[in-house]
């Protein structure tokens, strides 16, 4: 985050070296488009917060531990889906269950699908572009991160 | 407006439940509570930056800069662009859509768009390394390689489709 903090800071910094106005008017625009989409947000924490209780860690790497064939990788990847996970908690997450025996094509199914399909971020993308660019986003996102799983599968000798 | 009041009505009664379990001490409301507490924190601690930041890009970002190298006529590059402009999103999908609009504004394709979207997932340089550092060089490789390629493909067929179809995207 820290990274985040610097660059907004130089860069406003440099902007308003340059021009004062033009960067009081893009401080203006910036609330404006955050007010307009906070009632998205707003949905999005309810739901993460709803969602963060009903599948708590232990559920995940319970239901990811138990055996490893093509039906965990849609089990990961489905949990993956509807989660949402920050990267420090997941990577150790998955770490831990890599110890536990847990093969690396469910890691990969379950992380790619954590960051790239967003079923609770939902709100958020249908308010930017619309339901069926969100759905056909996600569905690819999905059929992307098993392609990805199976050929890691493969690569580490957990297929075949 | 009927939409509208579903949703006013849903989030009025989870503020009375999330109230009510604190009072009368239910766990699971409580954990609820404090879930939407924490996330909310990390909300404030990342949005107001990334608009701070999409404002500025608003306003000194020509409109012509963006067309020539994101928009339909571009070359192939895009799609490397897009991707090296997703590597340093902070916060994954969420700071990425409000981002992505803004470049769909100024007049980048659809393809770039889904690209720029699924690289901020798959390949942030901070998670990245993260992944790394946790589950081995090998596999963060592996999965980049494999998942990179896919991301393309599928952002050019799925975008150009849609502009074929000439999709409109709402207003954000």
């Amino acid at each position: 985050m820290y990274f985040l903090y610097s660059i907004t800071a130089l860069a406003l910094l440099i902007s308003f070296n340059i021009n004062k106005n033009k960067t009081i008017k893009a401080i203006k625009m910036a609330y404006k488009k955050l007010a307009k989409i906070s009632p998205a947000f707003l949905g999005l924490i309810i739901l993460i917060s709803i969602v963060l209780y009903l599948v708590p860690e232990e559920l995940i790497s319970e239901s990811l531990g138990n055996n490893n064939n093509f039906f965990s990788i849609l089990l990961a990847s489905f949990i993956g889906s509807i989660t949402l996970l920050p990267g420090p908690i997941a990577y150790p997450l998955g770490a831990v269950l890599l110890k536990e025996g847990v093969t690396y094509m469910v890691l990969s199914a379950f992380t790619t699908t954590l960051m790239m399909v967003g079923i609770l971020t939902f709100p958020i993308e249908k308010a930017y572009f619309g339901t069926k660019v969100t759905i056909a986003r996600n569905a690819l996102s999905f059929l992307i991160a098993i392609i990805a799983a199976i050929i890691i599968g493969l690569f580490f000798g957990e297929i075949l | 407006m009927k939409n509208k009041l579903i949703k006013t009505g849903a989030v009025l009664l989870y503020i009375i439940f999330v109230t009510l379990s604190f009072i009368f001490g239910y766990n699971p409301g409580k954990q609820i509570g404090l879930n939407f507490a924490s996330f909310t924190m990390e909300m404030i601690k990342l949005l107001p930056f990334v608009f701070i930041l999409i404002g500025l890009f608003d306003v000194w970002v020509k409109k012509e800069f963006i067309e020539k190298h994101l928009g339909k006529n571009s070359n192939p590059l895009s799609y490397l662009w897009a991707i090296l402009l997703a590597g340093p999103i902070a916060g994954g999908l969420i700071a990425a859509f409000p981002v992505a609009y803004s470049l769909f504004q100024k007049g980048a394709k659809m393809s770039v768009i889904f690209t720029f979207i699924s690289a901020a997932a798959v390949c942030r340089i901070p998670m990245t390394l993260f992944e790394a550092s946790f589950l081995g060089i090998k596999f963060t490789l592996v999965r980049l390689l494999v998942s990179l390629p896919l991301v393309i493909i599928s952002s050019i067929l799925v975008g150009n489709f849609l502009e074929k179809k000439d999709y409109k995207i709402m207003k954000g």
